[in-house]
């Protein structure tokens, strides 16, 4: 029951955060994928950073749980299907999450983004044992240092909460070092709708 | 209102540490699979089989890892699901609360009537595709945006590297060459 409180109230604060910083909206997702308005951008580098500093400096200081990380196994497939969604995500200004959103906050179009993807999703159960076939998805779960307590195979043997905590920063100082667009001119379009 | 970069992604970063010091990281592509089980063991209830030490599925793909995607299609109500039914509902109440998304905006995006006009159906048609495309690609990779790209990059993992690389790569040339207009 906690674990169903604790889905509710994260997930509903994820909803709210994403609607509020644009992410539910496809004119600011085509803003940053065409690279005439990095505000999206910024802010979610800005987040994965921030939440990079706080987890890996909360496990070197013991309170989050090292076995609470979800690594996923990185194989070829991650980079073939990280360009299919790419080239949906920039066509219709959704990903799986943002479209659920944004369908959630009216956008007619966000419905039949999810009807396509729930399609997409039983098109892939089908042709599952077609790509298990090709070798594609075999690999590992690799971090970028060692995590201590942690399972996971690394690509190098620096400590990993280390690297985790000083790749945070560097994220960081990315999303502020980032221009505001880099290209197209004209008037810089308003932060508020 | 759309709220300032730092506010919006020190926001944003807090909910990513919320999650993965309470339960686990955030996830939301695995979700369209289970919900199509759902639907499938409904049409066809033998798709998905409880046996003596769990579930399993006369599909290879929700009976892959001991049949965890059987089993949570099986118990909707477990963390993951209820996650992304939640996500739903705070990014409605978050719209609502300012002032909702305008009429023309529900029917069309500003960025699709600057560049192709008042077409509607061309526009449903473009996303029901790339919803299509979207979601083969994210089961493909084992992830999305939110798996991937947030929690994978924030956990330093390779994995979440390599996706952001293919995302970004597809996205961006697609995004300027579909998009030359700006809204």
């Amino acid at each position: 029951m906690t674990t169903i409180i604790l889905a509710i109230v994260i997930g509903a604060a994820f909803g709210a955060v994403l609607d509020r910083i644009g992410a539910t909206d496809p004119n600011w997702i085509t803003k940053m994928l065409s690279l005439t308005n990095l505000h999206l951008m910024k802010a979610i580098m800005l987040a994965i950073g921030v939440g990079s500093v706080l987890m890996f400096s909360g496990q070197m200081l013991g309170f989050v749980d090292v076995g609470h990380m979800s690594v996923k196994t990185a194989y070829a497939g991650v980079f073939i299907g990280g360009l299919l969604l790419g080239a949906g995500w920039a066509a219709a200004g959704y990903c799986p999450g943002t479209g659920l959103g944004a369908a959630a906050s009216g956008r007619k179009d966000a419905w039949f983004f999810i009807a396509g993807g729930l399609l997409g999703a039983a098109a892939y159960m089908l042709s599952y044992p077609f790509w298990k076939g090709t070798g594609l998805l075999s690999g590992e779960k690799l971090t970028l240092g060692a995590v201590p307590g942690a399972n996971y195979d690394s690509l190098t043997t620096l400590p990993g909460d280390v690297l985790g905590l000083v790749m945070g920063l560097v994220i960081v100082a990315i999303a502020f070092a980032l221009p505001d667009r880099l290209r197209g001119q004209g008037v810089q379009p308003a932060p508020a709708e | 209102m759309t709220l300032n970069w730092k506010t919006g992604g020190l926001l944003l970063g807090l909910v990513f540490f919320a999650a993965v010091l309470l339960v686990k990281p955030i996830g939301v592509s695995t979700q369209f699979v289970i919900f199509d089980a759902i639907l499938g063991d409904i049409a066809t209830p033998d798709l998905i089989t409880q046996t003596e030490d769990g579930y399993t599925s006369s599909n290879a793909y929700l009976a892959k890892s001991g049949g965890k995607y059987a089993k949570n299609a099986a118990n909707p109500l477990n963390y993951s699901f209820v996650f992304v039914l939640a996500m739903m509902v705070g990014a409605f109440g978050s719209a609502r609360l300012r002032g909702g998304v305008g009429a023309d905006e529900r029917k069309l995006p500003a960025i699709w009537y600057a560049n192709y006009g008042d077409t509607p159906i061309k526009r449903y048609a473009v996303t029901f595709l790339s919803g299509f495309i979207v979601l083969y690609g994210a089961r493909l990779a084992g992830g999305c945006t939110s798996g991937h790209m947030m929690s994978g990059m924030m956990q330093t993992a390779i994995s979440g590297y390599i996706f952001s690389a293919g995302a970004f790569a597809a996205a961006i040339p697609v995004s300027i060459m579909m998009y030359k207009k700006e809204a």
